[in-house]
This record gives C-alpha cells, sequence and structure tokens, in this order.
C-alpha cells in the first residue's frame, strides 16, 4: 500500500485545519506566507537532492506514487508543505496580539 | 566527502546558511528563544512521531555510510532526523521573518516586533 502517499495527503489536511480552523492566524490570506513558502520550497528541493540523490535517505518503491522532483518522492513536497505550514501558524500564532 | 557526517553537514549548511536572516536582516527568532522553542515543540513531536512509524514501517532507510549511526527510541530514529525536525521549521520561520522585515507587516494580526513583548517573549530585548 501506498502508506507514505496518504500519510502525506493527510499531513496536508491536518496542517491546513490547523491554520483554517484552529489556530486562526489568518495566514492564508498573508502574502507574506506565500512568498515565505515558495522561498523554502526552492531550498527544499536542493535539500532534498542532498539528501536523496547520494542517496543518504533512500524511499520503498511500494509505499510511494512513483513521480520524483530533485530526486526525491513528490510526496516529499506534500511533508514539507504540511511541516512548514504548521510551523509558520504556531509561530503567528505564538506572536498574536492579546485580545 | 564529509564521510558518517555528511547528512550532519547538509544540516549545518542549512544553519549556516540561513544565519544572515538573524544577523543581518535581524529576523528575531533566535533572539526570542521561548517563542521559537515553543513554535517547534509540537511539530517536532508530531513529525517525529511520523518519522518513527515510516521507519519502523519501512517508508524510508538511511544509508549507514553517511549518517552517524546515533539512533533513539529503541534504535530506530537517527539523531540527523531529530537535528532536522529542529533545524528545517527554524530554518522556515527565519525566512518568514525576513520575507516580513523586507515587505513591512502590513496588514496581519501579530503584534508588531518592535512592540511590547510577545505573549511567549519575556526574554530582555
Amino acid at each position: 500500500m501506498r502508506e507514505y502517499t496518504l500519510a502525506a495527503a493527510g499531513g496536508i489536511v491536518l496542517a491546513v485545519v490547523l491554520e483554517a480552523a484552529v489556530l486562526r492566524t489568518g495566514m492564508f490570506l498573508d502574502r507574506r506566507y506565500w512568498l515565505a513558502l515558495a522561498i523554502v520550497a526552492c531550498f527544499q528541493l536542493l535539500v532534498n537532492g542532498m539528501l536523496t540523490c547520494p542517496p543518504i535517505v533512500a524511499y520503498d518503491g511500494r509505499r510511494i506514487l512513483g513521480p520524483r522532483v530533485a530526486c526525491a518522492p513528490v510526496e516529499d513536497l506534500a511533508f514539507g508543505f504540511a511541516m512548514v505550514t504548521a510551523t509558520l501558524s504556531l509561530w503567528r500564532w505564538t506572536g498574536r496580539r492579546p485580545r | 566527502m564529509f564521510g558518517r557526517a555528511t547528512y550532519l553537514a547538509v544540516m549545518a549548511a542549512c544553519v549556516l546558511v540561513t544565519l544572515p536572516l538573524e544577523l543581518v536582516l535581524r529576523a528575531r527568532v533566535y533572539a526570542r528563544p521561548r517563542r521559537w522553542l515553543a513554535s517547534l515543540l509540537p511539530v517536532f513531536v508530531v513529525f517525529g512521531v511520523w518519522d518513527y512509524v515510516a521507519i519502523r514501517r519501512g517508508h524510508w532507510s538511511y544509508d549507514p555510510r553517511l549518517t552517524s549511526g546515533v539512533r533513539f527510541l529503541g534504535g530506530v530514529l537517527p539523531l540527523e532526523e531529530v537535528v532536522f525536525f529542529l533545524v528545517v521549521p527554524t530554518c522556515a520561520i527565519l525566512t518568514y521573518q525576513a520575507v516580513k522585515r523586507l515587505l513591512g507587516p502590513a496588514g496581519d494580526r501579530e503584534r508588531p516586533d518592535r512592540a511590547r513583548p510577545d505573549r511567549l517573549d519575556r526574554e530582555r530585548r
């Protein structure tokens, strides 16, 4: 079973729900989040390449869809999105103004 | 080139490359250690658990020639992954703060960086 594919999709959903329904910092309406996300994504491809081209980290082909970007499974992009989105949402939340 | 320190060297490079964001652009992430660590902790735990389960279930594995061999939680979670879950989210926050510095604070619900301390920001400035 493509468990990493399922987990990665779940990661996206949970990160989006965390921001949109739980912490609600308005991040998805803030262009600075999207710009930071785009910059981080570029560096993620670089680091993904360094980790998965040698490979330092090797993936079981039965757990993933198959397509790869910079040697890493596409699922890694979802993993990265979930991690960065959750982190930035929490960062904004911990710095929010008191009401 | 770095042998068993290769993965750790990649992580060190991430820290070094983003350091100017704090030191030059004054991202003020390391300057607010309580808020920094509070933001990191939930992500560290959740993604650490994800990683642990994925390794146990064979989703991915690590080349013993390019990793330190130090592992936690019953010999499962590599030291490098623990470092990864601290370093990469930190790089993301530094990037976000740098973008904020460059684009300005326009229209968000966060406290301005130079105003009174954040909820989790009791350190001296």
